[in-house]
């Protein structure tokens, strides 16, 4: 099914999702990957608040290339979630409302994604240019040292992506493996 | 002897790593266009168009085809009359990824250190693979290797008494665990036969081959139409959302090996295989 929503996101609207759905996002959504990670972890370590409000807001697992003179952000299409599984948990019990990336994630991670009613999204990998075209603007707010890695803020409108695990623990991967016919 | 400058070397890598991050070679587009005409799924077709439309955007706009540049892999083929000139080879190398990467808009994907994970904000070093050859030309193929798919990559130390059969499991289960972190459609290849590094080092080169062309070793080439056929009915699709589409092609190369040994390596490359080859 094709739906269309607006980011942050409530969890009435994570509640509506169904593993399969194809959906586009628009609206406010965060940068972040291994990097950021581990600093976002030690930052919560020391008991220092995270660089943005997690609660009701969306991870998107990318680090760009280079944007060219006069454009936005260059190539931008989503890293292999599983690398983040070891932090997930911790910031989806913090309110963390979804996730953008691509590839298998842990029971762990899943878990999470239910008791939190959240949702993990999969954006097509290795279609960097053509989701580049749906960021209207972008900023680094944080971990500029980073580089690529740095949290970025950015607006999209009508970002494609696919329901992979919903709010109710359903997953479009475990599907399409537990039909493996070899 | 036939003098070549340094320089020369540099200019090529340069130009190679941009148009390699933005172009697919023919060979890959065609096999492209038959998968779309190939899946079934619905999914696994919006995912195949998608890829489809990412490529033209690529071209067109010079944006990378994927943010995942890659870290540079060069294999160079080095006639053995060749003398080089105004410096050393592998400098001359390394410097031509730094501008290409520095100057072309690519991404900074290398650190320096494995374990302090600094990045060398210029992409260098590369993986540099040398091979003389007869004759006095240079021919050097640049691959960037993305990570998504390389993490998924294998070794297996089989016994000779696995043989062909043990080989084929060995493959499926490199696909079959790779599912949908490796971005299929996936191109896969595989080393069969050498040492440890040895069957990596063909496994890697294999990637680089025109998907047109069939191995010349008529057993081999059995092989690879026969496990294409076989990861394409595991079902992990376009995006490991389910479909038909689930490798592009499979490309294998062999070499002798010891008495004990069965040395198999799976490199997985995700759909935006990319090399360029160009003779000096």
């Amino acid at each position: 099914m094709e739906k269309r929503i607006q980011v942050p996101m409530t969890k009435e609207t994570a509640a509506g999702l169904h593993a399969g759905d194809y959906v586009y996002l628009s609206g406010i959504i965060y940068t972040a990957r291994d990097a950021a990670h581990k600093r976002m972890q030690e930052t919560l370590q020391k008991g220092q608040k995270l660089p943005f409000d997690i609660k009701g807001n969306i991870i998107y697992y990318m680090g760009p290339s280079p944007a060219r003179e006069g454009r936005v952000i260059g190539s931008a299409g989503p890293t292999t979630a599983s690398r983040m599984d070891k932090y997930t948990p911790q910031l989806l019990d913090m309110g963390m409302g979804a996730m953008i990336g691509k590839g298998k994630r842990t029971k762990d991670v899943a878990d999470a994604i239910v008791r939190n009613g959240a949702v993990y999204f999969a954006a097509v990998g290795g279609a960097g240019a053509l989701l580049s075209k749906c960021i209207k603007k972008s900023e680094v707010i944080a971990y500029e040292d980073l580089g690529t890695e740095a949290i970025r803020k950015l607006e999209v409108e009508n970002f494609p992506v696919i329901v992979v695990i919903d709010a109710e623990g359903n997953n479009l991967y475990e599907e399409v493996m537990a039909n493996m016919k070899a | 002897m036939r003098t070549v400058q340094v320089n020369e070397v540099t200019r090529a890598v340069r130009e190679m790593c941009i148009e390699a991050n933005h172009f697919l070679s023919a060979d890959m587009k065609k096999v492209f266009d038959e998968a779309v005409d190939k899946e079934q799924s619905g999914l696994g077709k919006l995912v195949l168009n998608q890829l489809k439309e990412n490529l033209q955007i690529a071209g067109d706009d010079m944006i990378p085809i994927c943010q995942d540049t890659g870290m540079a892999v060069v294999f160079l083929k080095v006639g053995q009359e060749v003398h080089f000139e105004g410096g050393v080879l592998s400098d001359a190398i390394h410097e031509g990824v730094r501008q290409g990467y520095v100057e072309g808009y690519l991404r900074k994907s290398v650190v320096k250190d494995p374990i302090f994970r600094e990045n060398t904000k210029d992409n260098t070093p590369a993986v540099i693979h040398y091979e003389i050859v007869e004759g006095d030309q240079v021919e050097i193929t640049l691959a960037p290797k993305g990570f998504g798919s390389e993490n998924m990559s294998r070794v297996f130390m089989l016994k000779p008494a696995d043989g062909i059969e043990g080989v084929k499991e060995a493959i499926l289960t490199a696909v079959r665990d790779a599912g949908p972190n490796a971005c299929p459609p996936m191109v896969v290849g595989v080393g069969i036969g050498g040492t440890f590094e040895k069957c990596a080092l063909m496994a890697k080169h294999a990637l680089t081959r025109n998907l047109e062309e069939a191995s010349p070793v008529e057993y081999v080439r059995e092989l690879e139409a026969e496990m294409l056929e076989k990861i394409n009915q595991l079902g992990i699709g376009p995006g490991g959302l389910g479909g038909c589409v689930t490798a592009l092609a499979v490309n294998i190369e062999t070499y002798p090996t010891h008495i004990a040994g069965l040395p198999v390596a799976v490199n997985i490359c995700c759909h935006v295989n990319r090399h360029v080859t160009r003779k000096l």
